[in-house]
């Protein structure tokens, strides 16, 4: 087992941990810093496939924005003490029942498909130039249509979240 | 050569300077410095100018070209245009013109506007039109041309309407502005059709070297059963017709009169009125492939310049004769094009520009004397009061009636010898128009300066007594204006008396420079020289008569307005007065306008409108009443059959949306439960 | 089991890893009655989403295209998020709630 391996099995096991924090904590500021923990826990699963770059947007991104805002509607909504108000779960029988099911069924549509393995070992490669060209070359339209969505979220959290004035 | 750039950029710099911060100017330094700007501007534009011209004769005349390529502007495809301004013999004739007259016309408007609190709009604006009109004129390629052409029509409509605040001056600008985008739109379309069909042969270019080259490949070519370059041509003299104030898009010349005398003389005379003339020498190759569109241009010309001389002769109001003087001088110069006689097109423009210019400032300077009184009525006995302005302007009329030996001769000689070899008929209409021209010019010389002073007369002979009460106030101020406006005056009547030297024919023991300078650039243009040695004695005959002619029709006004010995009124009733009536009145035109185009419009709206109202809704009405009849028709069926039949399908509907509605929980949880049972189902039917 | 082995990391344990994450989001997404969680559990489908896309990538031979695709989903799940709180932001403005199961308002 080498260094890399104990670096995947720490990692999963903090992305999982956080996971399962996000889903079964009762108190929803507990979830936002579990969530947390996930995410990084993501992020260093992505530099063990070294996508450095993939992880670096993962933490700035998720970790540095999403994070962060959902922290503060967090705390702009509700009492964030009364945890029975504020992160009520309902009907968790029916819904781990459902789960188990579907983790069930993936897991085994897994290991029954046939993986095609490339030939040879795929050599590990620093990401940021690739994915630039990508973004630039051959998906430059979707990276412009995104550019446009961005436009439309900013303009429409703006929208929606500013002062009605005259109703 | 790198110099060509800062011809055209003096004048942007001071116009920009101008008019930003000029107010600032005027206010901390005082007036003169912004005069002296923007003239400053206009005059070391001019002198590169010189150096310009003076490299360029100092080149073989096959190679006289200089260039200034600026900026690359438009790379497409195989079409590369490109900010570059070109001075050969044509387009440096046209620079000294515009730079030589323009920096005289603003020396002048700063003794003119001595009044006016806006001078740094004035100067900055004249700085804006010379950086146009330069660009027009040293363009490469009629893209840059166009700028020039766009621009010099813009600063022609805000000067036009400098004095912003008299409704009439600003309807007058709108007036130019709009006749001359409707002219503006045709030299586009002509200059769109003109790429289009030379990128189909695999030429697309722009470049006016170029077109020289490559218009030949037009020969042939047809579009819509016309031939191309005909098409084309026509389209782009409609332009001209705009610019250059011919028929039928001439009328907004006599109203940008309105603008201040300075702007009149330099753009509505000596410039920007010539464009016209001038794109069309410079597309010479072109249009020499198209006789249709030069027989059109010669009709058109001598038309108008009949038509205008006519409208001059009643005009009562000083600049709005002078105006039509211009209108109908411009049409010669297209007759000589449309003679294929671009030279002397071109050197009749010039000297036109000389003693136009001289004629405006002239009377400017009268009417700055007077008071701002522009009717010749109130005039009279100026010539003892103001000597300089008088002599200079006696110097340009007498050039202007083709006296010898001052510059109209020349040129308008020229003009008439070829139009007479192109067509008698042409050179017939032509005299007249000479013959008229001598007589309205001098009519207003000696209405304006010589006789009894009728200053603050009463136009209205039967309120005559009255008005005599008033008469001491308004004789006594009349003075000859100060030296910035007489040294430009003299200076234009110099060119005036010497500018038609430059190209005595031959048949005078001249060598007529002008011509030989401009033959490079016309030599390819096919230009009528095998009939030029027809015979002297033609030539001789010519002039004489055209001399006797502009003599009749001096002798005439003499008669009429000096001696008194004819009574112009016996003149004005001739035929019942409709003649006098018809040219007084500038023959309706306007009205015309108004009763065609504008009421036009209105009737098709009107008609349009009734259209709308009886068939349409007529149909619709129709349309509905007999729906109506087979609906009650319907109704009987409809009540048994149909509607058992919709109550039924109704409660159908009822019934099972109320048993879907319980799915319908609005709880978005509840939605995620039954999307993932959903996934769930298909991933148990598929992977099991 | 799936050629899963203790001693080198394969594609399969990414796979499971990011089964595991999108089977939890699934749970809170079903079990929260908090706007806010049910969007915390969707970061976490979409993180699952991005470790198979970029799991793919490095153990296929498709080059970037996958990293592409998990910079693309941050990217939504950034602007998906945004929104969704100023949805929630807003819900909570005008009900004075942001409990899932009061929110009935579009009930049949």
């Amino acid at each position: 087992m080498t260094a890399a391996d104990v670096m995947f099995f720490v990692l999963a096991a903090l992305a999982i941990v956080g996971a399962a924090g996000v889903a079964f904590s009762r108190h929803i500021l507990y979830s936002a810093l579990s969530l947390m923990v996930a995410l990084f826990g993501v992020a260093g699963l992505f530099i063990t496939l070294s996508a450095d770059f993939v992880a670096g947007v993962q933490v700035l991104i998720y970790v540095g924005g999403v994070l962060v805002i959902t922290l503060f509607a967090v705390m702009l909504t509700q009492g964030i003490q009364n945890v029975a108000v504020s992160n009520r779960a309902v009907g968790s029988t029916a819904a781990g029942l459902l789960t188990t099911g579907l983790f069930v069924l993936l897991l085994r549509a897994m290991a029954k498909a046939q993986w095609v393995r490339p030939s040879g070992e795929v050599s590990a490669q620093t990401s940021t130039a690739g994915i630039g060209n990508a973004l630039l070359g051959q998906y430059v339209l979707p990276f412009e249509v995104a550019s446009l969505v961005l436009l439309a979220v900013l303009v429409g959290a703006v929208v929606l979240t500013r002062k009605e004035t005259a109703e | 050569m790198q110099a060509l750039r800062w011809i055209v950029l003096l004048p942007l710099i001071g116009a920009a300077i101008n008019l930003t911060l000029g107010s600032r100017i005027q206010r901390s330094v005082g007036r003169a410095g912004v005069a002296v700007l923007g003239s400053g501007m206009a005059l070391a534009s001019f002198a590169i100018a010189v150096t310009g011209f003076l490299k360029l004769r100092a080149l073989e005349p096959e190679s006289r070209l200089l260039l200034d390529n600026v900026l690359p502007w438009l790379h497409v495809g195989s079409l590369n245009v490109s900010l570059a301004f070109q001075l050969d013999p044509l387009s440096a004739v046209m620079v000294l013109v515009v730079t030589g007259i323009g920096s005289l016309i603003h020396i002048y408007s700063f003794g003119y506007m001595d009044e006016d609190p806006a001078l740094w709009r004035f100067f900055g604006l004249l700085n804006l039109f010379l950086f146009a009109m330069l660009t027009l004129v040293l363009g490469d390629n009629i893209l840059v041309m166009f700028v020039g052409w766009e621009g010099v029509g813009l600063c022609s409509w805000a000067l036009i309407g400098f004095w912003y605040k008299d409704h009439a001056n600003t309807a007058a600008a709108n007036k130019a502005f709009l006749f001359n985008r409707i002219g503006d739109f045709a030299f586009l379309c002509g200059t769109m059709l003109l790429f289009w069909s030379l990128a189909g042969l695999g030429h697309a270019t722009l470049v006016f070297r170029e077109l020289d080259t490559v218009v030949g490949l037009l020969e042939g070519q047809a579009l819509w059963g016309v031939p191309v370059a005909t098409l084309a041509t026509l389209l782009l003299f409609i332009g001209a017709t705009g610019k250059s104030a011919q028929i039928p898009l001439y009328v907004w010349l006599p109203d940008a009169m309105a603008g201040p005398t300075p702007v009149s003389a330099l753009i509505h005379a000596a410039t920007m009125v010539t464009a016209g003339v001038y794109m069309v020498s410079r597309l010479h190759c072109l249009f020499s492939l198209a006789p249709f569109t030069l027989n059109v241009i010669a009709v058109v010309g001598t038309t108008t310049a009949i038509f205008a001389a006519t409208i001059a002769v009643t005009q009562h109001d000083i600049k709005k004769v002078l105006a039509y003087s211009t209108v109908s001088q411009l049409g010669y110069m297209f007759v000589a094009l449309g003679c294929g006689a671009y030279a002397a097109g071109v050197f009749h423009l010039v000297t036109h520009a000389f003693f136009k210019a001289c004629l405006f400032l002239g009377a400017g300077s009268v009417i700055h004397a007077s008071h701002h009184e522009q009717d010749m009525r109130r005039m009279g006995g100026l010539r003892t009061k103001m000597p300089l302005t008088f002599w200079t302007f006696l110097v340009s009329t007498m050039a202007i009636a083709g006296l010898p030996p001052l510059a109209g001769f020349f040129s308008k000689d020229e003009i008439l010898l070829k139009a007479y070899q192109h067509d008698p008929l042409l050179w017939g209409v032509g005299l007249v128009t000479a013959g008229l021209t001598a007589f309205y010019m001098f009519r207003q010389v000696f209405l304006v300066f010589f006789g009894e002073s009728r200053a603050g007369a009463s136009l209205d002979p039967h309120a005559s007594a009255h008005a005599a009460d008033h008469h001491g106030h308004h004789v006594h101020e009349v003075h000859e204006s100060s030296a910035a406006m007489t040294l430009p005056l003299v200076l234009l009547a110099c060119g005036a008396l010497t500018a038609g030297w430059l190209g005595i024919p031959s048949a005078l023991g001249g060598n007529n420079l002008f011509t030989e300078w401009l033959s490079p650039v016309f030599a390819s243009g096919g230009e009528h020289h095998g009939v030029e040695h027809e015979g002297l004695e033609l030539e001789y005959a010519l002039m004489v008569v055209s001399v006797l002619v502009a003599l009749a029709g001096i002798t005439l006004a003499y008669l009429v307005y000096l001696r008194k010995s004819l009574n112009a009124d016996t003149f004005s009733r001739i035929a019942r007065g409709v003649p006098y009536r018809l040219s007084f009145n500038k023959y309706y035109v306007d009205e015309f306008y108004y009763g065609t185009v504008l009421a036009g419009t209105l009737a098709l709206s009107r008609a349009l409108g009734w259209f709308d109202k009886v068939i349409i809704d007529g149909v619709v009405n129709g349309a509905a009443a007999s729906v109506r009849a087979v609906s009650i028709l319907g109704g009987g069926i409809d009540k048994v059959v149909v509607d058992g039949l919709v109550n039924f399908t109704a409660r159908a509907f009822n019934g099972v949306g109320g048993a879907l509605r319980l799915a319908q929980t609005g709880n978005i949880n509840a939605y995620v439960y039954v999307l993932l049972i959903g996934v769930t189902a298909v991933l148990l039917a598929g992977a099991w | 089991m799936l050629g899963m082995s203790m001693t080198t990391v394969g594609l399969a344990h990414y796979l499971f890893v990011s089964l595991v994450l999108l089977c939890l989001g699934l749970f809170c997404v079903l079990t929260r009655r908090n706007a806010i969680g049910v969007l915390m559990g969707i970061e976490l489908i979409l993180n699952s989403a991005g470790i198979n896309f970029v799991a793919a990538s490095r153990f296929g031979s498709s080059g970037f295209d996958g990293q592409v695709f998990a910079v693309f989903i941050i990217m939504l799940a950034a602007a998906e998020s945004a929104i969704g709180l100023a949805v929630v932001l807003g819900i909570y403005r005008r009900m004075r709630a942001i409990d899932t199961s009061r929110l009935t308002t579009l009930q049949g």
